[in-house]
This record gives structure tokens, C-alpha cells and sequence, in this order.
């Protein structure tokens, strides 16, 4: 039933891409409102099928780098969802949902793991850990693409001949308060993922902080968008420089959740998972 | 008296084959002075309407004048002596030979009449293509029309169509999307800058009509923060009044900046007023928020580097010109989109018009058999004397249903548009058939000629 309900997701998730897509070629507000409409209801079922794999296990998906892009993909979506509502950005969805379908897409080709897992992972501190900072990665997803909008709309008004993107885009001042707000919403959910991520290492692993390189490079991402939000608040930066660092910040983000899994070793590894890897954190 | 404008009868349309025609000149055709000549002729001739009073065949009309067109819509049974009287007045009353006027003026009939006329509605014959106004100018004009009752059941159609062939081009192309004049261009740019313009304020620097142009724009955006500065400080109040606006003395420009979002720029200065540092020195001080430059000063009064600053955009007159160059390539395009609509719809169009041709003979169908059914009453009334009013009713509603199923066929057939070329035929077959009787003998005479084109 999980895997019926992603697939249903998938399917939906796919279909609203397309609409969103074929929104921005044509400029039909319909085929806009409809690509809400089903992604939504994608994301029903792919809550669904988070929730139903959730109870069966008793942890969230995140035991290998399948799972874990399935829920990076929900968050995005999920943050889309609300912030949509409220900014109403037809050209948003048209951006955002290819990212969230190659994610989905990724997930569905990455095999499932299985085997035991450890009995560590069943703990409430990892949950909220898990859930706070996917909420924060799906925020800095919208983030990084109201900057990268942000950017082409600058590049099309400063350039002198605006091209058809000039035109699909909304204006600089909305995509700059869509960048802050996206910020406002992710620190956040960040900060108390990282806080309820050591309290978890405390708990478990006997040490608050580990050097662990997924946690040096997460350090390094909230530092820069602390420094984005405190240069925002304090020093009025706005426009361009917002746009960079939160591109910026969420490369890093997808540097430290796919290459330092791939390449790196350290324990938040998805091989770590499996018992008894947490129970025996790498030492160097 | 007005003419009168009902439907016509059934006998009437069958024997005078309306034509709609349109005469006119448009800003193609002829120089401004004398389109001006021709309406001033046709308003000193008193109500436009009784000017044509006398122009032989003229059934229905419509009178259409606008600074850059002159025309005549009407619908006659005689469209060569129509249009030959009506130019020869046109003529005489300009007091230039007909040799000269005659290539100035266009003549079009039937379904050409048709498709210019939505042309026209659409905005795709204007001078600026896609300008807005040329509807609301028909509107006005056919209002005029209803009101001295000019119009009747074939123009009145025809122009709530044209109405909605505007309208659906409006929609379904890009004819009206952006902006074609230097100043609207501007507006169209800081709506792709600021979120709305409610909040924001415009500084005028200087007072040049361009840049009250621009102003102007601003404030029917809903910019109610306008603020001028100009050498001449009367000026400049004269100006900011027109929008509730302040103006400020010269000396209080750099302040002004710090104030203000969008900055129009129209001094007749010969060098830079506002310079790079300076700027960079005013966004420090405003936190960095938004500000755009237009300036539309020649010589430029606004450094062109600042350009290259964050949240700082400049526009000069020759970046606005070429958007507009650009906006109005993309109308072109969208007119081809916009002609094929205009197309489709006078097909649509004629399809109507074609069917008004069978209403006459549908009409003396029914009357017909209504005859019958009647004489048969009558012929029977002994035998219905006897019977009770229920019965007697229901003998009446029997015979009715009878004629009514019986005629179904035959009037569907006549309706029928499919094979639209054999429409005369058909009509000819049914009245033969069923020996009716058109208008005192004139149709089955006719009826036997060939079909009319």
C-alpha cells in the first residue's frame, strides 16, 4: 500500500510538472490552477504514503538515500503548498515542481533498503530531528529558487531587452519577499533540527557534537543562512546578494545530503543505519 | 421620420436582396486634413443621419468617425447606387473632384464589408495596432445609431458581433499585451520591479511633457505619491497639483532621492545631474531598498553606470524605445493570430445571415398549413358541433401536433447548413413542392432565375 501510494504521487507529482510547465510556455492561469490542484492531491498521497511507512516501521523514511529524497521531495512540495497560498506565484510551480519530479523520480529508481535496522533510530528526539530539518531543507528549496528567479528577472530588466521570462516572472520585489519569507520559515525549522540532533547524539552517542562531516557541512549551511538573515534584518541586504548566498546556501545543503553521503564516510551515512553502525561511530 | 427598423417581413426579405457595404477613408488612405474636412462636412449637414436621407436603396446604417477613420456601414438593395451617390456627395461637399477623391476612399461588400468591420473592432486596421480605444469608439457610435433608430436587424447583429470578435481577440492574442508608448513602457518596468505601485512614490525632475506623460501613467496606476522638482518652482507646483503631488525646491534634490522609488528624469540640464557616487551613497543610506531611474532627458541627466548597481535599474529613452520596438514586433505577430479569429468569425457571420434567407420561406410554410388546418375546421364544423369543448380541444390539439410533425422535416431541411451551396435549390424545391406563395406571385417567378450570389 506504501508503494501504491508513491506511485500515485509520483504519477501526480509528474502530471502537475508537465502542467506547470506547459503553464509557463503558454501562459494559461488554468493549466496553473490545475497543477496546483493535483499536486496537491499528490501530496496527499504522498503523505499518505510517509505516514502508512512510518507506522509500519516506527521511524521516518530516511534508511537509504531512496527514502530520504522522497521526503526531501515531500518537504518541498509541502512548503510550496502553504507558501503558494500565500504568495500566489503561478511562475513558482513552474520552477519548483521539476526539482521536487527529479527527486521523486531519483527515489523511485533508488533500491529500497532493507535489513534490520538499528533500534536507536526508533527514537522520538531523532524524529523531530529528521522532520525539523527536511521542513527547513523544503523552505531553502523554495529559497534557492526565488533567488534563481530572482536572478533571471534582474538579468532580463538590466539587460534592456527583456525576453519572454521578463514577462512569465513576477516582479523583483515579490521574488525578493518570497526569498525572505521561504528564510524565515526554514531557519527555523533548521536551528531545532540541528539542537534536536544533538540532544539526540547526547542521548545516545553520549557527545552533543561529533565532527562529523554531515555536521560540520550542516554548520556551515546554517551559518550562512544565519548571516543571510542577519544581513537582511540588520544591514537591509536585499535583491542580488540575498539571491546569491541563498543559492549558495542550499548547494552546500545538497552538497552535504548527497555528495557527503556518496563520498564521505561518518555516521549519518545511510550505511550507518544499519545495526550496529550508529552504535559504533566512526573514529579517526 | 426615422426609418422603420423592425424585422422585416417575411415577403420583404425575399424580394430584396440586402448588401452590406462599407465606404470609408481611413489614415492609410487619405491625410489628416481631409478626414478632418469630411467630418466637419458631415456634422455641418446637421445629425450625421440626415445626411444620407435621399441616398437611394440605404436600409439600415451605421456612421463610424474617429480622428483617424471616416466610415459608413449600411446594409442596401442597390450597393453600386448607393455608393456612386454617396461619393458623388462626398465629393461635391469637399469641393474636390471625384477623379482625386475616388482612390482616398475604400468601398467593401458582403463578406470583405464583414471582415473589415471586425478588422476595425479589433484594432487591427488602427494605427497603433491593438490600441484600445477604436471599441469603445464603435460602442459610442452605435449607441448613436440605436438611439436614431438607424440600425436594424442585420447591423445590430452584425456589430454585437463585432463587439465580440474585439473581445476574443483581446483575449485569446497578444494584440493588446505590452506596452507601445515610452512612457507606459516605463510603468509596465516598475511593475516588474515593485510589487504593486500603491505604496511607492515618483519623483518628477524636471517638467517636460514626456515626463507628465509618464506621471500621468503613474497616477492612473495608483501612484498617489508624486513629487516634482523643477528650476522654475511654478512649474512645478502647477504640476504636482494636477496630481495632489509636492513639489520641493531645486536644493532639496538629493533629499528628495533618498525619498522617493521612482525618479523620471526630464531636465533640459546639459550635464549629468545625478551622478554614480552619489546614488551609491543614497541606496546606502535607504538600506539598499529598490529605486528606478528613468530618464528620458536628452542629454542624459542620470550617470548610465549606476545601471550596475545592485537594486538601482536605469532606463533611458533609448532603452524604452527599443522595448517598444520590441512590444510592437510582438503585436505584429499576434495579429496574424488575430486575423485568423476574424476569419472564423465572419464564417460564423455568414452562416447567420445565409439562414435569414430560408425564414421567409420557413414562414409561409407554417402559414400555410396553418390555412389548412384552419379550412378543415371550418369544412368540418357540423360534425365538431356535437361534441363537448374537452373533445372539440382535443381534436384542435391532435391536428396541431400533426401539422407541427409534419413540418418538422421539411423545416429542418431547410436549416440545415451543410451543404450551404445548395441552400437556393433547396429553398426553390420546397416552395415548389409545397406551391407557396412569396410575395404576390413576384417569387415563383423568380424562383425559376438563377440563384443569387
Amino acid at each position: 500500500m506504501t508503494l501504491f501510494f508513491f506511485k500515485c504521487a509520483l504519477g501526480l507529482y509528474l502530471l502537475g510538472t508537465l502542467g506547470y510547465i506547459l503553464f509557463i510556455l503558454w501562459q494559461v492561469r488554468t493549466l496553473a490552477r490545475l497543477s496546483f490542484a493535483v499536486l496537491f492531491l499528490g501530496f496527499t498521497f504522498h503523505t499518505l504514503s510517509i505516514a502508512l511507512w512510518t507506522y509500519d516501521k516506527g521511524y521516518f523514511p530516511i534508511h537509504g538515500l531512496g527514502e530520504s529524497l522522497s521526503l526531501f521531495a515531500w518537504a518541498v512540495i509541502g512548503v510550496f503548498l502553504i507558501i503558494q497560498i500565500r504568495f500566489n506565484i503561478l511562475a513558482l510551480g513552474s520552477f519548483l515542481s521539476p526539482l521536487a519530479a527529479v527527486m521523486m523520480i531519483s527515489s523511485s529508481f533508488l533500491p529500497s533498503q532493507s535489513g534490520p535496522v538499528s533500534p536507536l533510530i526508533k527514537n522520538l528526539w531523532l524524529m523531530v530531528h529528521v522532520g525539523t530539518i527536511f521542513i527547513g531543507n523544503g523552505a531553502f528549496a523554495v529559497a534557492f529558487l526565488a533567488g534563481i528567479m530572482y536572478l533571471l528577472q534582474e538579468r532580463q530588466i538590466k539587460s534592456k531587452r527583456p525576453g519572454p521570462l521578463y514577462r512569465r516572472l513576477p516582479s523583483l520585489e515579490v521574488l525578493d519577499a518570497l526569498n525572505y519569507q521561504a528564510l524565515i520559515i526554514g531557519f527555523p525549522f533548521m536551528t531545532l533540527g540541528m539542537l534536536s540532533g544533538s540532544i539526540f547524539a547526547q542521548y545516545t552517542l553520549g557527545s552533543f557534537w561529533r565532527w562529523d562531516p554531515k555536521e560540520v557541512w550542516s554548520l556551515i549551511t546554517w551559518l550562512l543562512y544565519g548571516v543571510l538573515l542577519h544581513g537582511r534584518l540588520v544591514s537591509g541586504w536585499r535583491g542580488r546578494r540575498s539571491a546569491l548566498i541563498a543559492i549558495a546556501g542550499f548547494l552546500v545543503l545538497i552538497f552535504s545530503f548527497l555528495g557527503l553521503n556518496l563520498w564521505v564516510q561518518g555516521y549519518h551515512n545511510f550505511s550507518a543505519f544499519k545495526a550496529p553502525a550508529i552504535q559504533s561511530p566512526v573514529s579517526e | 421620420m426615422p426609418p422603420e427598423k423592425t424585422l422585416p417581413e417575411a415577403n420583404e426579405l425575399e424580394e430584396v436582396i440586402l448588401e452590406i457595404v462599407i465606404l470609408g477613408l481611413n489614415h492609410n488612405t487619405a491625410a489628416v486634413d481631409l478626414r478632418e474636412q469630411l467630418i466637419s462636412l458631415l456634422r455641418r449637414e446637421g445629425e450625421t443621419q440626415t445626411f444620407f436621407k435621399g441616398v437611394p436603396g440605404l436600409d439600415e446604417i451605421f456612421f463610424l468617425t474617429t480622428c483617424n477613420r471616416v466610415e459608413l456601414l449600411f446594409t442596401s438593395e442597390d450597393p453600386e447606387n448607393a455608393v456612386r451617390d454617396l461619393t458623388d456627395r462626398w465629393a461635391a461637399g469637399l469641393e474636390e473632384p471625384l477623379s482625386q477623391f475616388l482612390p482616398k476612399i475604400y468601398v467593401f461588400r458582403g463578406d470583405e464589408a464583414v471582415r473589415h468591420l471586425f478588422r476595425v473592432a479589433s484594432s487591427l486596421d488602427s494605427m497603433i495596432l491593438g490600441e484600445p480605444q477604436i471599441l469603445g469608439q464603435i460602442k459610442e457610435a452605435y449607441r448613436e445609431s440605436v438611439r436614431n433608430r438607424n440600425t436594424g436587424v442585420i447591423l445590430n447583429r452584425l456589430l454585437h458581433k463585432s463587439f465580440s470578435v474585439a473581445k476574443r481577440v483581446r483575449t485569446e492574442t497578444g494584440i493588446a499585451g505590452h506596452a507601445v508608448s515610452v512612457s507606459f513602457a516605463a510603468v509596465e518596468l516598475a511593475k516588474k520591479i515593485f510589487r504593486d505601485l500603491n505604496d511607492k512614490k515618483v519623483l518628477l525632475i524636471g517638467a517636460g511633457e514626456m515626463a507628465e506623460l509618464a506621471a500621468e501613467h503613474f497616477f492612473n496606476n495608483h501612484v498617489r505619491n508624486i513629487t516634482v522638482i523643477n528650476r522654475t518652482r511654478e512649474r512645478a507646483e502647477e504640476l504636482a497639483g494636477r496630481w495632489q503631488g509636492q513639489s520641493l525646491p531645486w536644493a532639496e534634490l538629493s533629499a528628495a532621492l533618498f525619498e522617493t522609488d521612482i525618479v523620471v528624469s526630464s531636465t533640459g540640464a546639459q550635464e549629468m545631474l545625478i551622478d554614480a557616487a552619489q546614488v551609491r551613497q543614497i541606496m546606502r543610506k535607504r538600506k539598499q531598498r529598490p529605486l528606478f531611474f528613468i530618464d528620458i532627458a536628452v542629454p542624459r541627466d542620470i550617470d548610465p553606470r549606476i545601471n550596475e548597481m545592485d537594486n538601482v535599474f536605469l532606463y533611458d529613452i533609448d532603452d524604452l524605445q527599443g522595448i517598444v520596438t520590441q512590444n510592437l514586433a510582438e503585436r505584429k505577430q499576434e495579429a496574424r493570430l488575430a486575423e485568423g479569429i476574424v476569419a472564423e468569425e465572419g464564417l460564423k457571420f455568414r452562416t447567420w445571415l445565409k439562414g435569414l434567407e430560408v425564414v421567409p420561406t420557413i414562414v409561409a410554410l407554417r402559414k400555410k398549413f396553418d390555412e389548412l388546418r384552419e379550412g378543415e375546421w371550418k369544412k368540418n364544423s357540423s360534425l365538431l358541433d356535437g361534441m363537448t369543448d374537452e373533445q372539440q380541444k382535443g381534436v384542435e390539439m391532435m391536428m396541431e401536433a400533426l401539422v407541427n410533425k409534419i413540418l418538422h422535416d421539411p423545416i429542418s431541411f431547410l436549416k440545415d447548413f451543410g451543404h450551404e451551396e445548395h441552400k437556393d435549390q433547396k429553398i426553390n424545391s420546397l416552395q415548389k413542392i409545397f406551391k407557396l406563395d412569396l410575395g404576390e406571385g413576384k417569387v415563383s417567378e423568380d424562383t425559376n432565375a438563377e440563384p443569387k450570389a
